[in-house]
């Protein structure tokens, strides 16, 4: 019994890259790329992209042949799965850094003090872009963010309370509609909105109309964030509250929503980060205004994204520079929000 | 044995039994009614937008009649006794719509496909956060920042593309051009829808292929699949409607999208299925294009596009929310 041959079994980790692997790995990317650089320097290619994919077509190669040797087909077939979804991350990636890129490098060279200290008033678009600013602007997008967070945010938590409280009969349906109105296109929100007011009333284009059609995109941002937050807050909670012998308008009021208030202003600032680069709708509510104007209610205002399109429509230069440093502005303060929103809501989970 | 808790008998003074009800108080039944009022906020304004742009765009209607879906030419000229003669057809930019919408489609399905099939299974961890991220705030951008983008730094580069493209596959039809002049071009706008709509697509994707089963996903790898084969056997079948409802949200989207395809397009008011070629049409576009001398009956006649346009997003919008949900559903 005891002459049983017993193989000493050495233990692999077998998902574990051994060295060997690595230097294959390695080995294969760097001969890509040497290979890649040889083919664009002799053959007419030319370009960045041509380096991109010639690089990902001979890797492609070069890896297949690695591992048909130890694999076979199969293996290639895997192989080349990996690489074509890498393939396909990184051109979204690509474009990304290249709008993030030419947001940057295009936008600091207008970064000037004047540009959030003065007006247009006196200066037009096509002037040296050191003179003049946006200040006017700034300030007008303040008072549209502001009118329609007022409306958007108690419209989108109540319509949430209505989902996750009271789950009537209808929510179904309103779930739905929801959903359907966060698909209304930006310009048919300031179409409706001339239509219904500046046609009917002696209502003329104001920050407060411009507020008003933000309100209609915010709304379903603000609504379907809230309901996911109200979502997260324990039962046990409202049957606390409930067993307590409050009324479900105190549970919720009390309890519900000060349970879910970090993930309340998640909501609100992501709807602030989707409206605040609007421009749409604004040419039709809210129009060019070149200086500040307190007045939200009667008289056009600035905005950033209406700065940003007349410096655009413009064409010159000078415009466009104004242009690039307009959006360099909206893009920080998106931005910021967009980080806010997402500390706000770890926060959230961690906490849970 | 006696029980020392037996009920005393029934004083003159003991209150009465409380009532029990399962009835709301009435605080309660305020809030309630509150709530069910605001919630129907979406309902309301759907309907309002639908009937005031139906009222204010029915003059249009009304005059041009079916010309407004079949006719292209959009002209207000006035006749030999001063009377305004107007021509309002949609046709170009309807079929313009459709073109820049299918090659936006065309490109960014595929790529949000691999995007959200890397991100679910072959990232690393901490790319993948970094990578979900990246997509989520792209999908934060304004609309006027693609468009600047579109026009200053893709518009050249995909330019040459589109020669390039014309060149070794101009023989396609909708490939060739009537004149090589490239910029501008539905293709050009395409592209930057698409890169609008790839977040979209792609989170939708990504939400639909992490419900898959794990059962299943152990199934497979059981049984001896690579991952890929995993992947094709397991997660693209159950995944494959979530990718069409993400693609049809993707779809609204373009349909809607205004100001970054007017930096991009060059509209003109006659049908081009020659989607290199340097004319084009947007119903979202034309409308902001043509605001700004409008008089009475063209600013109608916008309004009636807006409707169209409402109208034809709202539709996809809801089949998209019909296929998302039956897919997300279908996950037991």
């Amino acid at each position: 019994m005891s002459n049983v041959t017993s193989t000493q079994v050495q233990p692999i980790r077998p998902w574990a890259a051994s060295p060997l692997d690595r230097a294959i790995t390695g080995g294969s990317l760097v001969a890509s790329a040497l290979f890649t650089i040889l083919l664009v320097a002799v053959t007419p290619l030319k370009g960045k992209l041509a380096y991109f994919f010639v690089f990902f077509l001979v890797w492609f190669v070069i890896d297949s042949i690695l591992v048909m040797r130890r694999y076979g087909t199969k293996g290639i077939r895997d192989a080349l799965a990996a690489k074509v979804t890498l393939f396909g991350a990184v051109i979204v990636m690509l474009a990304v850094t290249s709008i993030l890129w030419a947001t940057i490098s295009k936008g600091v060279k207008g970064l000037h003090i004047s540009l959030f200290s003065q007006t247009m008033r006196t200066t037009s678009f096509t002037d040296p872009f050191s003179n003049g600013g946006m200040l006017h602007s700034i300030i007008g997008t303040l008072y549209l963010i502001l009118i329609a967070v007022v409306i958007s945010v108690p419209m989108g938590i109540l319509t949430a309370i209505y989902l996750t409280e009271i789950k009537g009969r209808a929510a179904g349906l309103i779930r739905f509609l929801v959903q359907a109105m966060s698909g209304v296109p930006s310009v048919v929100a300031g179409l409706f909105i001339y239509a219904a007011i500046i046609l009917n009333t002696p209502l003329r284009n104001s920050a407060f109309l411009g507020g008003l059609a933000l309100t209609i995109l915010m709304v379903p941002t603000v609504t379907r964030t809230a309901e996911e937050v109200l979502n997260l807050v324990p039962r046990d909670l409202r049957e606390a509250g409930l067993a307590m012998g409050a009324t479900q308008w105190k549970t919720v009021a009390l309890v519900v929503l000060p349970a879910a208030r970090s993930g309340l202003i998640t909501a609100t600032v992501l709807g602030v980060a989707r409206v605040a680069g609007e421009t749409a709708p604004l040419l039709f509510t809210v129009g060019v205004f070149d200086a500040i104007n307190p007045n939200p209610f009667k008289g056009g205002s600035g905005t950033i994204p209406t700065y940003i399109w007349a410096g655009l429509t413009a064409g010159t230069t000078d415009s466009v520079q104004r242009a690039w440093s307009a959006i360099l502005v909206l893009l920080i303060v998106v931005l910021i929000l967009f980080t806010l929103a997402r500390t706000l809501g770890n926060k959230r989970m961690k906490a849970k | 044995m006696s029980s020392t808790f037996a009920p005393s008998a029934p004083t003159a003074s003991a209150p009465d039994p409380r009532k029990l009800t399962t009835k709301h108080r009435v605080s309660d039944r305020i809030f309630r009614a509150v709530v069910t009022a605001f919630s129907f906020s979406a309902l309301i304004i759907l309907a309002l937008i639908g009937i005031f742009l139906l009222t204010k765009g029915l003059s249009a209607f009304k005059e041009q009649g079916l010309h407004f879906f079949t006719s292209s030419t959009w002209s207000v000229t006035q006749d030999a006794n001063g009377k305004d003669v107007n021509h309002f057809g949609l046709a170009a930019m309807l079929l313009g719509t459709v073109l820049i919408a299918a090659v936006a489609l065309f490109i960014a399905v595929p790529l949000s496909v691999l995007t959200a099939l890397f991100l679910t299974f072959y990232a690393p961890e901490r790319i993948r956060t970094l990578l979900v991220s990246v997509v989520d705030l792209m999908a934060a951008f304004p609309s006027i920042l693609y468009g600047l983008w579109g026009f200053f730094i893709l518009g050249p580069m995909a330019e040459y593309w589109a020669k390039l493209i014309n060149k070794y596959l101009g023989w396609i039809p909708f490939l060739s051009v009537p004149q090589p002049s490239f910029t501008r071009s539905p293709f050009i706008a395409g592209i930057v829808l698409a890169v609008m709509i790839v977040p979209i697509i792609t989170s939708v994707s990504r939400e639909v292929f992490s419900q898959t089963p794990l059962d299943r996903v152990q199934a497979a790898y059981a049984l001896g699949a690579s991952k890929w084969g995993m992947i094709k056997a397991v997660v693209l079948p159950f995944g494959s409607s979530g990718i069409v409802g993400g693609a049809m949200l993707g779809l609204g989207r373009a349909f809607g999208e205004t100001v970054a395809v007017y930096s991009v397009l060059n509209i003109v008011f006659r049908p081009n299925w020659h989607i290199l070629f340097t004319q084009g049409g947007n119903v979202a576009s034309m409308i902001i294009g043509q605001w700004g001398e409008a008089g009475k009956a063209e600013i109608s006649a916008l309004l009636a596009a807006g409707l169209v346009l409402f109208v034809l997003t709202l539709l996809v919008n809801f089949a998209a929310d019909f296929v998302v949900n039956r897919a997300v559903k279908s996950g037991r």
